[in-house]
């Protein structure tokens, strides 16, 4: 029995540790060796489009309504305590720190991380990779590169766009509707707000998440078994492993960032 | 010109009767062993394809002839020997190297691997524009000339999921013979295709190796479409070349293994079931 | 989807993300008293600091003129060391100047109010790595509550 039990603990981190070697090795071949511009350039785009365009209207949507709902919640707690003019900096530095990045990191494994697995996984499946090996292309070049620079550049991004929309949603909310002071909630804003603090480590939080949301996407495409169950399985697993590793994440560098 | 005399390893009665030039031989697989975890799917393996020849693969399914393939073309590396092709040695060679052979090479997925994201013309466009730098004129009428030889060259603004079975597979077939390659693999170029673009397909094959000077590799399990036409037919199972020779010849092989499988026969040498404990056994166990 | 289509729908993604940043970085964050050369340091002793942190900021009759760039604590007399991190265009404080810790509000946040003292031949003005000799320390409430209750006593 405990045998068993040693042996499937055994196992798991076997392959859990196998996983990572693997994810690694894919990360090495796609990045090393130097760029072609000429042929990268316009697949990049291609990916941005794919990647970061066509996640912004999710974005937009989810950013306004965000920032709408915590002025709206931030109002009622903060007019107890006479402390509207606070509201500003309360909606500005919860979307700055934490739900801008993080948010926008959770949308973006839904939207674009399962797009991914799925293309790169049915691509397998469909023998596409294995046809673009044997015409002397190496996929990880032509598939995976292109789509993890535009992940990684996209999402920072769109974190940024979430980030303002937000905020301009609490002032719609909080000074059109509420009527909080305009003019209270920007400078109150800039007063508690530091561009270094709290903009760039927002900024450094998405790029970090965008590498881990796009790199489990990848990998799990491409490692994916190539048969239905297997792409859906995968595709369940790169938005549930890339939830959670977002929010592991955003403990780790939050304690790092604004806990010491 | 020299001539030599080639000995196949293993069936000597029949290789006295077939005589190939060394220099012709353009992939010579020695000694191949290869396996999937505890399950070995080859045990030294011996082939020579002859350049300019139809080398036909056929063996029951199951048995590894896709792994052959992608063997040959490096994507899987065996446990032991060599696969020449020419004079390199495929397992041993560096990434850089093992990618320049593989231009010299292409392969006929069994389902036609047409990136399904771009147009027929782009899918067969696609290795021209990755490996040279070509003006998009002189592209242009590469793809219809290609087109034009599978016959395809009205279907070149389809997507691929607008194509037929067999229509994709010959657009793949235009886009393998891109680069004029020396080699083509086909990977079961007739399974699960209807009657007419079977025929089509058998003589496409034919007609491009004759055409462009190909040397071809079917592997397949279609008997009838095989043996019209191979030059040269290996018979393959239980690990390993169980019989081989021009489509004559293996009508008269004495292999009842061989003969049970050009036949068709349900029950031979190659057992019905696959293997298991006594049956009788096994229904006592759930009695019991 | 034609390239140039694609082409220009990112090349608006990317204009749209940096007029966010630039909304980001100029109307929600203060822009200006960080950066380096733009501003001066002065130190000051305070007896308590209280609720002072880095970051917050020091005014002079309500206008924010820079920011407490670092808080130690001296360890020969135990006593804390402020570092003020001032604006250069606010460079002529005499060395009479007065520093206080306030509050603002009730309930909100701790500041540094700077007083500029008068300004005579034997005063000089406060340059870069000056303390400033005039401080207030933040009222604790305990103590207050405690001198109150001492005083009614008496």
């Amino acid at each position: 029995m405990i045998a068993d039990k040693l042996q499937q603990i055994g196992a798991a981190t076997i392959g859990n540790v196998r996983g990572y070697g693997r994810a690694g090795i894919m990360l090495f071949g796609a990045l090393l060796g130097k760029p072609d511009i000429r042929k990268g350039f316009p697949l990049l785009v291609k990916q941005l489009y794919v990647i970061g365009v066509l996640s912004l209207l999710i974005i937009l949507v989810s950013g306004l309504f965000i920032g709408m709902v915590l002025a709206l919640q931030g109002y009622t707690v903060l007019v107890k305590f006479g402390a509207e003019q606070m509201l500003g900096p309360l909606v500005a530095l919860s979307l700055l720190r934490e739900l801008g990045p993080v948010v926008t990191a959770l949308l973006f494994a839904g939207r674009a991380g399962s797009a991914i697995t799925a293309e790169i996984g049915l691509m397998k499946a469909t023998e596409q990779l294995s046809g673009m090996e044997m015409m002397a292309v190496d996929p990880l070049r032509r598939i995976i590169a292109p789509r993890f620079w535009a992940g990684v550049i996209s999402m920072p991004l769109l974190a940024v766009i979430f980030t303002a929309v937000g905020i301009l949603g609490g002032h719609l909310v909080g000074v059109d509707w509420l009527g909080v002071d305009g003019g209270g909630y920007w400078s109150a804003m800039q007063a508690n707000v530091d561009l270094y603090q709290d903009v760039m480590n927002g900024v450094i939080k998405s790029m970090v998440f965008a590498l881990i949301v796009i790199w489990i996407a990848l990998h799990k495409g491409y490692d994916a078994v190539p048969t239905s169950e297997g792409i859906s399985q995968a595709t369940t697993q790169t938005v549930v492993t890339a939830s959670l590793a977002v929010l592991a994440f955003d403990f780790i560098l939050t304690a790092l960032m604004f806990g010491g | 010109m020299y001539i030599a005399f080639y000995s196949f390893r293993g069936t000597t009665a029949l290789a006295a009767a077939e005589s190939i030039n060394v220099s012709d031989i353009l992939i010579d697989i020695q000694q191949l062993t290869f396996s999937r975890g505890d399950r070995v799917i080859y045990r030294d393996l011996n082939m020579q394809f002859a350049r300019g020849k139809v080398t036909a693969i056929m063996g029951p399914s199951g048995i590894g002839k896709t792994t052959l393939l992608r063997l040959i073309g490096g994507q899987l590396k065996p446990d032991s020997g060599h696969i020449m092709f020419g004079n390199e040695d495929i397992p041993l060679l560096s990434r850089n190297a093992l990618y320049a052979a593989r231009q010299r090479m292409s392969m006929l997925f069994q389902s036609g691997a047409l990136f399904t994201d771009m147009t027929v013309f782009d899918n067969v466009a696609f290795p021209i524009r990755e490996h040279t730098r070509l003006p998009e004129s002189l592209i242009r009428l590469i793809v219809l000339m290609k087109l034009e030889a599978v016959g395809l060259r009205g279907a070149r603004d389809l997507m691929p999921a607008e194509l037929s079975g067999g229509m994709a597979r010959r657009a793949a077939l235009a886009r393998a013979i891109a680069l004029d390659p020396e080699l083509i693999l086909y990977d079961e170029p007739f399974a699960g295709q209807d009657p007419i673009s079977m025929g089509v397909i058998v003589r496409l094959i034919r007609s491009l190796n004759n055409a462009l000077n190909l040397t071809s590799v079917v592997v397949s399990h279609d008997v009838t479409e095989v043996m019209s036409i191979a030059d040269y037919v290996y018979v393959v199972a239980e690990q390993t070349v169980i019989g081989h020779g021009t489509p004559e010849q293996l009508r008269a092989h004495p292999s009842p293994l061989v003969q049970q499988f050009l036949k068709g026969e349900a029950d031979g040498a190659v057992p019905f079931h696959f293997k298991a404990a006594p049956y009788e056994q096994e229904l006592m166990e759930l009695v019991g | 989807m034609t390239t140039r289509k694609i082409e220009i729908l990112v090349g608006g993604f990317i204009v749209l993300a940096i007029a966010a940043f630039l909304l980001l970085s100029l109307q929600v964050a203060s822009s200006g008293v960080a950066g380096t050369g733009q501003s001066y340091r002065l130190h000051a002793k305070f007896e308590n600091i209280g609720g002072l942190k880095v970051r917050s900021p020091v005014k002079v009759g309500g206008v924010v003129v820079g920011r407490v760039a670092a808080i130690e604590l001296d360890t020969t007399y135990y006593r804390p060391v402020v570092t003020l991190e001032i604006n250069k265009s606010y460079s002529n404080f005499p060395e009479t100047s007065t520093l206080a810790i306030l509050t603002s509000g009730l309930l909100g946040e701790q500041y540094l109010g700077l007083q500029p003292g008068f300004l005579d031949e034997t005063v000089e003005i406060l340059a870069d790595g000056d303390y400033i000799e005039d401080t207030k320390s933040a009222l604790v409430l305990e103590e207050l509550i405690g001198q109150f209750l001492f005083n009614r006593g008496n």
